[in-house]
Protein backbone atom coordinates (compact mmCIF):
# COMPACT_ATOMS: atom_id res chain seq x y z
CA UNK A 1 0.00 0.00 0.00
CA UNK A 2 1.26 3.26 -0.97
CA UNK A 3 1.16 6.23 1.45
CA UNK A 4 -2.07 8.49 2.44
CA UNK A 5 -3.22 10.86 3.82
CA UNK A 6 -3.20 11.30 7.49
CA UNK A 7 -6.35 12.49 8.99
CA UNK A 8 -6.27 14.75 12.21
CA UNK A 9 -9.55 15.19 14.59
CA UNK A 10 -9.70 18.62 17.31
CA UNK A 11 -12.96 19.08 19.13
CA UNK A 12 -13.38 20.74 21.79
CA UNK A 13 -14.28 17.52 23.63
CA UNK A 14 -11.82 14.49 24.38
CA UNK A 15 -15.12 12.35 24.04
CA UNK A 16 -16.16 13.76 20.45
CA UNK A 17 -12.87 13.47 19.24
CA UNK A 18 -11.74 9.95 19.95
CA UNK A 19 -15.56 8.95 19.02
CA UNK A 20 -15.08 10.82 15.57
CA UNK A 21 -11.81 8.84 15.27
CA UNK A 22 -13.64 5.48 16.56
CA UNK A 23 -16.27 6.19 13.18
CA UNK A 24 -13.45 6.69 10.73
CA UNK A 25 -11.12 3.54 12.07
CA UNK A 26 -14.45 1.40 12.11
CA UNK A 27 -16.02 2.48 8.69
CA UNK A 28 -12.80 3.34 6.61
CA UNK A 29 -11.09 0.78 8.02
CA UNK A 30 -6.93 0.93 9.55
CA UNK A 31 -5.04 1.80 6.45
CA UNK A 32 -6.16 5.63 6.87
CA UNK A 33 -4.03 6.76 9.70
CA UNK A 34 -5.66 8.82 12.47
CA UNK A 35 -4.84 10.57 15.69
CA UNK A 36 -7.30 12.84 17.51
CA UNK A 37 -7.43 15.72 20.35
CA UNK A 38 -9.32 17.06 22.72
CA UNK A 39 -9.76 19.33 25.72
CA UNK A 40 -7.84 21.22 27.77
CA UNK A 41 -4.72 20.05 29.67
CA UNK A 42 -7.07 20.21 32.82
CA UNK A 43 -9.67 17.97 31.44
CA UNK A 44 -12.22 20.49 30.80
CA UNK A 45 -13.50 21.47 27.35
CA UNK A 46 -11.11 22.91 24.99
CA UNK A 47 -8.26 22.64 22.54
CA UNK A 48 -4.57 22.48 23.23
CA UNK A 49 -1.74 23.20 20.65
CA UNK A 50 0.91 21.30 21.55
CA UNK A 51 -1.53 18.34 21.31
CA UNK A 52 -2.39 19.21 17.96
CA UNK A 53 1.32 18.98 17.02
CA UNK A 54 1.45 15.77 18.47
CA UNK A 55 -1.20 15.00 16.79
CA UNK A 56 0.15 16.21 13.25
CA UNK A 57 3.22 14.42 13.90
CA UNK A 58 2.15 11.27 15.01
CA UNK A 59 -0.24 10.75 11.51
CA UNK A 60 2.59 12.54 9.50
CA UNK A 61 2.99 10.99 6.31
CA UNK A 62 4.85 12.27 3.02
CA UNK A 63 1.22 13.21 1.54
CA UNK A 64 0.34 15.34 3.93
CA UNK A 65 -2.16 15.99 6.76
CA UNK A 66 -5.89 16.82 6.87
CA UNK A 67 -7.25 18.54 10.11
CA UNK A 68 -10.81 18.58 10.36
CA UNK A 69 -12.10 20.67 13.10
CA UNK A 70 -15.22 21.83 15.38
CA UNK A 71 -15.71 25.19 16.37
CA UNK A 72 -13.98 28.49 16.57
CA UNK A 73 -10.72 27.38 19.01
CA UNK A 74 -10.35 24.28 16.94
CA UNK A 75 -9.91 26.16 13.89
CA UNK A 76 -7.37 28.91 15.08
CA UNK A 77 -5.42 26.56 17.52
CA UNK A 78 -4.89 24.08 14.41
CA UNK A 79 -3.81 27.26 12.39
CA UNK A 80 -1.15 28.04 14.78
CA UNK A 81 -0.53 24.42 15.25
CA UNK A 82 0.53 24.51 11.92
CA UNK A 83 2.66 27.49 11.76
CA UNK A 84 4.45 25.46 14.49
CA UNK A 85 5.41 22.73 12.42
CA UNK A 86 8.97 22.06 11.07
CA UNK A 87 8.71 24.85 8.02
CA UNK A 88 9.19 21.66 5.28
CA UNK A 89 5.98 19.91 6.92
CA UNK A 90 3.78 23.32 7.14
CA UNK A 91 2.61 23.07 3.52
CA UNK A 92 1.51 19.56 3.53
CA UNK A 93 -0.82 20.18 6.30
CA UNK A 94 -4.77 21.77 5.92
CA UNK A 95 -7.44 22.76 8.02
CA UNK A 96 -10.46 21.22 6.21
CA UNK A 97 -13.64 23.73 6.07
CA UNK A 98 -16.21 20.63 6.78
CA UNK A 99 -18.33 18.87 9.87
CA UNK A 100 -16.02 16.89 11.77
CA UNK A 101 -17.57 13.47 11.72
CA UNK A 102 -18.78 13.73 8.24
CA UNK A 103 -15.58 15.28 6.85
CA UNK A 104 -13.45 12.99 9.02
CA UNK A 105 -15.22 10.04 7.32
CA UNK A 106 -15.05 11.27 3.98
CA UNK A 107 -11.92 12.51 3.82
CA UNK A 108 -10.77 9.34 5.34
CA UNK A 109 -12.62 7.41 2.72
CA UNK A 110 -10.98 9.45 -0.03
CA UNK A 111 -7.71 9.21 1.60
CA UNK A 112 -7.93 5.41 1.57
CA UNK A 113 -7.81 5.25 -2.10
CA UNK A 114 -4.21 6.97 -2.15
CA UNK A 115 -5.87 10.23 -3.30
CA UNK A 116 -3.39 13.62 -2.63
CA UNK A 117 -4.21 16.23 0.02
CA UNK A 118 -6.08 18.15 -2.32
CA UNK A 119 -8.30 15.60 -3.09
CA UNK A 120 -8.91 14.54 0.03
CA UNK A 121 -9.62 18.30 1.07
CA UNK A 122 -11.96 18.70 -2.05
CA UNK A 123 -13.99 15.40 -1.06
CA UNK A 124 -14.30 16.60 3.07
CA UNK A 125 -15.46 20.33 2.00
CA UNK A 126 -17.83 18.97 -0.69
CA UNK A 127 -19.97 18.64 2.40
CA UNK A 128 -20.42 22.15 2.70
CA UNK A 129 -20.20 23.36 -0.89
CA UNK A 130 -24.03 22.17 -1.13
CA UNK B 1 -20.36 13.62 -17.53
CA UNK B 2 -19.83 11.17 -20.68
CA UNK B 3 -19.16 7.28 -20.29
CA UNK B 4 -17.81 6.64 -23.40
CA UNK B 5 -14.83 4.77 -23.53
CA UNK B 6 -12.14 5.41 -26.31
CA UNK B 7 -13.97 2.14 -28.00
CA UNK B 8 -17.24 3.22 -26.69
CA UNK B 9 -17.88 0.06 -24.96
CA UNK B 10 -20.12 0.97 -21.65
CA UNK B 11 -19.92 -2.23 -19.29
CA UNK B 12 -23.57 -2.06 -17.48
CA UNK B 13 -24.93 -4.54 -14.09
CA UNK B 14 -27.48 -4.19 -11.66
CA UNK B 15 -28.14 -5.43 -8.36
CA UNK B 16 -30.62 -5.96 -5.37
CA UNK B 17 -29.73 -3.49 -2.93
CA UNK B 18 -30.43 -6.64 0.24
CA UNK B 19 -28.98 -4.42 2.89
CA UNK B 20 -31.33 -3.95 5.53
CA UNK B 21 -31.21 -0.49 6.35
CA UNK B 22 -30.65 0.49 2.54
CA UNK B 23 -27.02 2.35 1.05
CA UNK B 24 -26.79 4.47 4.71
CA UNK B 25 -22.67 5.50 5.42
CA UNK B 26 -20.96 2.54 5.92
CA UNK B 27 -22.18 0.46 2.73
CA UNK B 28 -21.31 3.90 1.02
CA UNK B 29 -18.02 3.83 2.22
CA UNK B 30 -17.47 0.13 1.13
CA UNK B 31 -18.42 0.79 -2.43
CA UNK B 32 -16.49 3.86 -2.99
CA UNK B 33 -13.70 2.67 -1.19
CA UNK B 34 -14.10 -0.58 -3.57
CA UNK B 35 -14.88 1.97 -6.98
CA UNK B 36 -11.60 3.37 -6.02
CA UNK B 37 -9.56 0.55 -6.94
CA UNK B 38 -10.33 0.52 -10.54
CA UNK B 39 -9.13 2.83 -12.78
CA UNK B 40 -12.95 2.78 -14.99
CA UNK B 41 -15.21 5.68 -14.91
CA UNK B 42 -17.84 4.53 -12.73
CA UNK B 43 -21.84 5.71 -12.36
CA UNK B 44 -24.25 4.32 -10.25
CA UNK B 45 -27.79 4.91 -9.93
CA UNK B 46 -31.16 3.66 -7.64
CA UNK B 47 -34.14 2.20 -8.68
CA UNK B 48 -33.95 4.01 -12.67
CA UNK B 49 -33.07 7.59 -10.94
CA UNK B 50 -32.90 10.10 -13.64
CA UNK B 51 -29.28 10.48 -12.32
CA UNK B 52 -26.28 8.70 -12.86
CA UNK B 53 -23.94 9.47 -9.85
CA UNK B 54 -19.93 9.01 -9.43
CA UNK B 55 -19.53 5.60 -7.45
CA UNK B 56 -16.22 7.25 -6.48
CA UNK B 57 -17.62 9.99 -4.74
CA UNK B 58 -18.50 8.75 -1.24
CA UNK B 59 -20.68 12.30 -0.32
CA UNK B 60 -22.56 11.33 -3.62
CA UNK B 61 -22.85 7.33 -3.08
CA UNK B 62 -24.30 8.40 0.46
CA UNK B 63 -26.94 10.44 -0.62
CA UNK B 64 -28.50 7.73 -2.63
CA UNK B 65 -30.18 6.97 0.22
CA UNK B 66 -31.30 3.99 -1.28
CA UNK B 67 -33.89 2.01 0.58
CA UNK B 68 -33.71 -1.67 0.88
CA UNK B 69 -34.63 -3.78 -2.43
CA UNK B 70 -34.11 -0.86 -4.64
CA UNK B 71 -32.32 -1.98 -7.47
CA UNK B 72 -28.77 -0.24 -8.05
CA UNK B 73 -27.32 -0.23 -11.54
CA UNK B 74 -23.64 -0.02 -12.48
CA UNK B 75 -22.16 1.19 -15.37
CA UNK B 76 -18.54 1.53 -16.45
CA UNK B 77 -16.54 2.72 -19.63
CA UNK B 78 -12.54 2.08 -19.71
CA UNK B 79 -9.83 -0.34 -19.57
CA UNK B 80 -10.77 -2.24 -16.43
CA UNK B 81 -14.73 -2.05 -16.64
CA UNK B 82 -15.90 -5.20 -16.41
CA UNK B 83 -13.99 -6.22 -13.54
CA UNK B 84 -15.02 -2.98 -11.88
CA UNK B 85 -18.85 -3.98 -12.26
CA UNK B 86 -18.44 -7.45 -11.19
CA UNK B 87 -16.60 -6.32 -8.44
CA UNK B 88 -19.39 -4.13 -6.77
CA UNK B 89 -22.34 -6.21 -8.02
CA UNK B 90 -20.29 -8.90 -5.83
CA UNK B 91 -19.82 -5.99 -3.13
CA UNK B 92 -23.60 -5.60 -3.03
CA UNK B 93 -25.15 -8.76 -3.50
CA UNK B 94 -23.10 -9.95 -0.45
CA UNK B 95 -24.19 -7.37 1.49
CA UNK B 96 -21.02 -5.50 2.20
CA UNK B 97 -18.83 -7.80 3.99
CA UNK B 98 -16.52 -6.60 6.50
CA UNK B 99 -13.42 -8.28 4.03
CA UNK B 100 -14.57 -7.13 1.09
CA UNK B 101 -12.66 -3.37 2.10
Amino acid sequence: MTDTVGIVIVSHSKDIAKGTADMVRQMVGSEVKVAFCGGNPDGGLGTNVPLIIEAINKVWSPKGVAILVDLGGAETNSEMAVEMLQPDRRDRVVVCNAPIVEGAVMAATEAAGGSSLEQVRAVAEELSAA
Amino acid sequence: MTLESPNGQVITGSVRLVHAAGMHARPAVKLTKLAKRFQAQISIRASNAAEWINAKSVAKVMALRAARDSIIEIKASGEDAEGAVAALVDLVAADFPDNAS
